[in-house]
């Protein structure tokens, strides 16, 4: 794809930075806690610290199908939040009841520490959202698509509409192509232009539904490294994925859903710890690497082809590679498996990752 | 204090937002090339009326003055009879001839699709994410659709104005009574005739918008709102049911015409402008209880 990259520096004046959370992020299985707990969970809230808190969100639809059970949900200040479930497990339905698009059947919601749906009017502005895929109209041009976008915002100032505009079209590669009808875009330009939607004006939090849908892997990159760099400037991003090695490229942290219900929320790294990594060691000699692993205490050898897999030892993998190089084995390839949020979600939901029945 | 309600107090909302909500819907509304496809057709009407009357009357021949048609069936005056006299009268001839369907089913497919094809479209969900606020979003589509109804009528209007202008004699003309005026108070009239062949529009176009919020279809919204039309202006024509037919919002449309009397009839006019009144208040209620409560699930 021969669009321009998302990453050049050329940020305008008015995406400047939203205020940073002073407070570090606060680890998970405090974050569930706090979410367990009503008195802690509005304390949390009224110090800034989760920008998004459910308690017992539920929705039943019209006909009697409950999309949404019970949801205590906690995204910390800061966090790059993945959201991750199979298509049909309430990802989307929680997203739009957060968003004032969907009224709760029970329970509540509060975004940037204000009840959703009634503070709609004033969460809002300061939220930045692409839901379900982008939608444009297809007989405007891309500029005036954010330009009707822009006007919906009634905090959104016109007199520096049109740079903004352009700031955020340009931010995400789409300066090029601004002024083409919409209907002309390709698939991962809508996405972009949906993106670019949601960055008109300096936000406190991004909530990005499958944000890199239909998009090729350059494109999927730039926009991962442009998740970083927002949430480099703390705004917290809230992103959904069924994808889970996207949420595990971004993610600081997590949560699982299935069938509607939470299974669990964290931080990445918790929740993808207990499956350790694997020691992966490419050789042709693979007796001898076998042995040498043994030797400095890997335990779970496994030789398959030419690839030994081991539970890594103790210490310093360098220097474990240095014993197999003076034992004369041949190394070609040396390194870990990470274990994976796919582990973590199988162990997790005891059943793969196929669309809810 | 959290710092929610700090950045809140920044950014506040501007006092005159509305109006920029209305002008980016007024400019959508009129870049649709279904929009303009619309007012194309009604410009045409007076167009195609016009020539056929040339042709009848030959070469700057008269049609045979009052006495060639009198008073053509139901409410609809001869204004026809008189055109190839007076061009102006081309205005009058073409409102009556565009208000029974094509003015009102254009109105339709626009308020129809107000909101259900924002709906089915998606764009619905990034306007009240952005956030538009239903309410204000609801009257500032109605405010657009009353401006296309606006437009759609002054369209028709000019159309004749300029078609009967090229083709016909201008001058002072008759009225229906018989009185004689200037072509400058003709003019006048025209122009009244023509806001209230508009405001007659009012009460349909809340119906359309009511069927708009009711589904996520744009297509299914306007021909809902066609539908209704259709069957309205037939159920209209049937006589056994005389005791219903003043609640019709099509009852009392042709009425515009007694505008053209000396002095001007003033009954039925104001039942019209009381009836799309009522129809407005009600179906707009309507789709505002809707719209405000519904789950945007599209």
């Amino acid at each position: 794809m021969d669009e321009p990259s998302v990453t050049e520096p050329g940020r305008p004046e008015r995406l400047e930075r939203p205020e940073r959370s002073e407070r570090p992020v606060r680890a998970s299985a405090e974050g569930a806690e706090v979410a367990g707990d009503a008195v802690a969970a509005e304390e949390a809230v009224a110090a800034g610290d989760a920008v998004i808190a459910t308690r017992a969100l539920t929705k039943r639809y019209r006909g009697g199908q409950l999309a949404v059970d019970g949801l205590d949900l906690t995204v910390p200040a800061g966090s790059v939040f993945g959201f991750l479930g199979p298509n049909g497990s309430g990802k989307t339905t929680t997203i739009r009841m957060l968003m004032g698009l969907i009224e709760p059947t029970s329970g509540t919601a509060r975004v940037l520490g204000r009840p959703m749906p009634r503070a709609a009017r004033a969460v809002l502005p300061r939220v930045g959202a692409l839901i379900e895929g982008p939608a444009l109209y297809g007989f405007l041009s891309g500029r005036d698509n954010l330009l009707r976008y822009d006007a919906a915002d009634p905090t959104a100032d016109p007199r520096t509409r049109r740079a903004r505009v352009a700031a955020a079209l340009d931010r995400v590669g789409l300066a090029a192509a601004a002024g083409k009808k919409a209907k002309a875009y390709s698939l991962g330009m809508k996405q972009r232009l949906g993106l670019a939607a949601a960055l008109l004006q300096p936000r406190r939090l991004l909530v990005l539904d499958e944000p890199t849908n239909g998009l090729d892997p350059q494109g999927m990159r730039e926009i991962r490294t442009l998740v970083r760099e927002l949430a480099g400037d703390g705004t917290t991003v809230f992103l959904s994925s069924h994808l889970l090695d996207e949420i595990e490229q971004v993610c600081t942290h997590a949560a699982v859903m299935a069938r509607g219900r939470l299974i669990t929320q964290g931080p990445v790294a918790e929740l993808a710890a207990g499956r350790r990594g694997r020691l992966v060691v490419t050789t042709p000699d693979t007796g001898d690497a076998a042995r040498v692993l043994k030797e400095r205490g890997a335990a779970g050898i496994v030789i398959a082809g030419d690839r030994v897999t081991a539970q890594p030892p103790d210490g310093d993998l360098a220097d474990l590679n240095a014993a197999l190089v003076a034992a004369g084995v041949r190394v070609r390839g040396f390194g870990t498996e990470r274990a994976s949020l796919e582990d973590a979600f199988v162990a997790l939901t005891g059943e793969g990752f196929d669309v809810a029945g | 204090m959290s710092r929610a309600e700090t950045a809140a107090a920044v950014r506040t909302p501007r006092p005159l937002w509305t109006f920029g909500l209305l002008r980016s819907e007024l400019l959508t509304t009129f870049r649709r090339w279904r929009t303009l496809a619309l007012l194309g057709v009604l410009a045409a009407v007076p167009v195609l009326v016009g020539i056929a009357v040339r042709i009848e009357t030959g070469d700057g021949g008269s049609f045979g003055g009052p006495g060639g048609g009198g008073e053509a069936g139901g409410g609809g005056p001869a204004f026809i009879s008189q055109v190839s006299n007076n061009g102006l009268f081309l205005v009058f001839t073409a409102l009556a001839a565009t208000l029974p369907f094509f003015l009102p089913m254009a109105v339709g497919v626009v308020a129809g699709d107000a909101i259900a094809g924002e709906a089915g479209a998606g764009t619905l969900r990034y306007l009240l994410v952005a956030p538009a606020g239903r309410t204000r979003l609801l009257l500032t589509k109605y405010a657009a659709v009353l401006a296309f109804c606006l437009a759609a009528t002054l369209v028709v209007a000019l159309s004749a104005l300029a078609v009967g202008a090229l083709l016909f004699p201008l001058g002072d003309l008759t009225t229906i009574s018989g009185t004689r005026i200037g072509y400058a108070e003709g003019l006048g009239r025209a122009l009244l005739i023509a806001l209230t062949v508009a405001a007659s529009l009012v009460g349909l176009a809340a119906l359309g918008l009511f069927v708009s919020t009711l589904t996520g279809s744009g297509i299914a919204a306007m021909a809902t709102t066609v539908g209704l039309l259709i069957t309205v202006q037939i159920l209209d024509q049937i006589p056994q049911l005389h005791a219903v037919q003043p609640y019709f919002f099509s009852h009392y449309w042709l009425s515009f015409a007694d505008l053209m009397r000396e002095p001007v009839y003033w009954d039925d006019l104001v039942r019209n402008l009381g009836l799309q009144a009522l129809y407005a208040a009600v179906f707009g209620s309507a789709a505002w209880a809707r719209f405000t409560a519904k789950d945007i699930t599209a």
